[in-house]
């Protein structure tokens, strides 16, 4: 019998930018599990992103009710760093751009951050090297884009292929992919969605974050998720996309505000 | 008598010869006149010639202001309140070798993470250290020796080689120059001399530790490095002074020589005390840095990195004198708490084709304030001359400042100058990036200051750049979140 191991758990997430009180998010549920990918659609203002950035713990916004659990753990308390060498992983819809820092030196001091908080040993250059060459040809980067700087001069698909990249070598357990897909032409994306393929695992949760169901076509994802107007308002499983792709998002939020209504 | 009767009483007197000094302790009183000049130069039992400068710099220096351009404020100085000299105590023979020195005085140099021996034999480097103001240590002379290289304390250039110290001693910053240059020629204690003779590539890389001990006292070294034709040699100078709630004065000056075909690189990284997080104590460093490109296809380049002094007035500058001569100049300077710097550099370009780079690269923090002051000069004969300068300044929080004052001075039509500046704040999005992939928010603050950086920080020898690198990181500690 197979033990299912709960990543994520979210319960009535309730969040609101902090400069103007603006809310976002509107009594968020959900859980992912090990082994599992969904995906978050929704149309824009929906909160797609800024359910990013909470689970991240992105300055710029007030969590007012709820709960985030991670493997059983308060995420919500911790700081981004901490968020991070416990093996949440963000791939980032604007990667930043870092002058003058080594795309692999900036790698390094990530994962051995990540390592000494798992209690494992700094990795020597030359294991690095190694690991580096092998995550590096799952994404298809270049040798020159590693010794460049970080996100400097980047195409828009180079950067994306990059936040790939940092994702392999870090190993996350949860990994939260905003709007990898935009930007990118066709190439672009079949290679960055090769990649997450090649990264899913028994003991990864993933979070797909996209705007468009194109990404789906690459990437199948085990449940779907409508986001709109701050809370999830449908779940399914590929069709659910396909229906999107047909129909848009209007119908679903039709269907929310009439359900809102009732309810109130 | 009036002030003005006493100044010129002063400035016209000759010097009183024979007089006595009572000055026999190994630390000066405070204050400064003729017989405290005339004590300096005794205890280092110096010629009369030089005596004589020294003396002509002091008179000169009656008649001047201190410089008020400068974009950092302090209160007075009293240049009676300072001792301007002290020297350790075992100087009576000096030591003539590492043996020979203090064990206490080593102790000192190894916290500070120069261990001479170490550093001596591994590294290759010939370490002239300065304690205060005497030169305590010489490593690697004789191997220098071996092709030709001097490189020693100043006082003993002015035992051994007096007839090159009086060649090109302010022949580059002359004793008039400016206020802290001429007090400087006045009162130096000593310092380091170098020269490379003709087509000698000096073997190792040589290096000065200065180091600010005894409380307040001023410390005025002077360095002269000359390189003699198709000669070549890379110094190296590092600076650091223990806590004090009170300020010190340091005025130092360097001068280069480069004659034909010649090339001198000096590189500095400069951690003088900066004062407290309040802005108390600190060190006041107002130097005079020059070389002289003297020769055709000579080459002088300056590299600084300044984390240190709680004022920096500083202008490491080239005179391209000889045609097709090279001046360059790349600087990380850094402003935290209460810190103020005022540096950049002047190339003045005199000869054919004369070429100059300038990258400065300014970091302000806290209510620190960084300003870049340089000016290119480009003289009617400098036909086909070439400038390239950039000026990038980061800020960290809203509280500094950064300023950038490029001036340009060009007299003929054939010259080419090109301008870059750039002023950025370490963003948000930045630090949140870091920060998701796991680094503190020191660390990534540290992380990106020395990417900022990095254009200068290579430009220094490896184990500059490994120490420089940690400095940037430890100089902004806790100066964000």
């Amino acid at each position: 019998m197979n033990v299912t191991t709960t990543i994520l758990e979210i319960r009535g997430l309730k969040a609101r930018i902090a400069e103007d009180g603006t809310e976002i998010l509107k009594g968020v549920d959900l859980t992912v599990n090990a082994g599992e990918v969904h995906a978050i659609m929704g149309p824009n203002g929906s909160g797609k992103s800024t359910l990013a950035h909470v689970l991240s713990g992105r300055e710029g916004y007030e969590v007012t009710d709820g709960t985030v659990l991670y493997k059983g753990k308060d995420l919500l308390s911790m700081p981004p760093e901490m968020r991070a060498r416990e093996g949440v992983f963000l791939s980032f819809q604007y990667p930043v751009e870092i002058p003058g820092v080594a795309n692999t030196y900036f790698l390094r001091m990530a994962l051995n951050a990540v390592r000494k908080h798992r209690g494992l040993p700094e990795v020597d250059a030359m294991d690095f090297l190694s690991l580096v060459e092998e995550k590096a040809a799952l994404v298809e980067m270049e040798d020159a884009l590693l010794s460049r700087n970080v996100n400097e001069g980047f195409s828009g698909g180079e950067k994306k292929r990059n936040e790939i990249f940092q994702m392999a070598v870090l190993d996350p357990t949860l990994a939260i992919l905003d709007e990898t897909d935009s930007g990118l032409d066709i190439d672009a994306l079949r290679v960055v969605a090769s990649g997450v393929n090649s990264l899913r695992s028994p003991e990864r949760a993933m979070l797909l974050i996209t705007h468009y169901q194109r990404l789906l076509n690459y990437i199948t994802p085990d449940v779907i998720h409508v986001l709109s107007g701050g809370r999830i308002v449908r779940s399914g499983d590929k069709s659910l996309a396909l229906l999107l792709e047909e129909k848009g998002y209007g119908w679903l939020e039709e269907e929310a505000a009439v359900g809102a209504g009732t309810a109130s | 008598m009036s002030s003005n009767e006493i100044l010129s009483e002063l400035t016209n007197q000759e010097y009183r010869h024979g007089f006595v000094t009572d000055v026999e302790s190994e630390v000066f009183r405070p204050g400064l006149d003729e017989e405290i000049v005339a004590a300096i130069s005794a205890k280092k039992k110096e010629p009369q010639w030089l005596l004589d400068w020294r003396l002509k710099a002091y008179r000169h220096w009656l008649g001047m202001t201190e410089p008020k351009w400068a974009k950092v404020s302090y209160p007075p100085i009293d240049y009676q309140a300072i001792r301007y000299y002290a020297a350790p105590k075992s100087t009576k023979d000096g030591p003539q070798s590492l043996a020979d020195v203090d064990p206490e005085l080593l102790r000192t140099y190894e916290k500070l993470g120069v261990p001479l021996e170490e550093r001596a034999i591994l590294a290759g480097v010939a370490v002239d250290a300065v304690f205060d103001s005497v030169s305590v240590a010489t490593t690697f002379r004789e191997s220098l020796a071996k092709v030709g290289v001097i490189f020693c304390s100043f006082s003993e250039a002015v035992h051994q080689h007096p007839d090159l110290v009086k060649k090109y001693l302010g022949s580059v910053v002359p004793y008039t120059d400016n206020f802290f240059a001429t007090l400087n020629s006045a009162v130096f204690s000593d310092g380091s001399f170098c020269f490379v003779p003709k087509g000698v590539r000096c073997p190792m890389e040589l290096s000065t530790y200065f180091r600010i001990n005894q409380a307040d006292t001023g410390q005025f070294e002077r360095t002269l490095i000359v390189a003699e034709e198709g000669a070549s040699v890379s110094y190296l100078e590092g600076c650091t002074a223990p806590k004090r709630d009170t300020n010190q004065l340091h005025a130092a000056v360097v001068e280069l020589v480069a004659l034909d075909d010649a090339k001198i690189k000096y590189s500095t990284v400069q951690n003088w005390y900066p004062g407290d997080k309040d802005g108390k104590g600190g060190i006041y460093n107002f130097v005079t840095k020059r070389g002289k490109c003297a020769g055709k296809r000579s080459k002088i380049s300056w590299t600084q990195v300044e984390t240190g002094s709680s004022i920096t007035w500083k202008y490491p500058s080239c005179i391209l004198l000889g045609d097709d001569s090279v001046g360059e100049f790349y600087s990380v300077a850094l402003a935290n708490n209460y810190q103020q710097a005022d540096t950049g550099t002047k190339m003045i370009h005199i000869g054919k084709n004369t070429r100059s780079t300038i990258v400065s690269k300014g970091i302000s923090a806290g209510h620190g304030q960084n300003t870049y002051r340089g000016g290119v000069s480009i003289a009617k004969s400098a036909i086909g001359a070439r400038n390239y300068s950039q000026c990038d300044s980061l800020l960290l929080g809203d509280k500094c400042g950064a300023h950038t004052f490029p001036y340009l001075d060009v007299k003929t039509s054939t010259a080419q100058i090109e301008h870059e500046a750039s002023t950025s704040k370490i963003g948000e999005d930045q630090l949140f990036y870091c920060r998701q992939r796991g680094l503190t928010n020191e660390d990534a603050v540290s992380l990106i200051v020395n990417g900022f950086a990095r254009r200068v920080i290579r430009e220094l020898p490896m184990e500059f750049a490994v120490e420089a690198t940690k400095l940037l990181g430890v100089s902004l500690e806790g100066s964000v979140g």
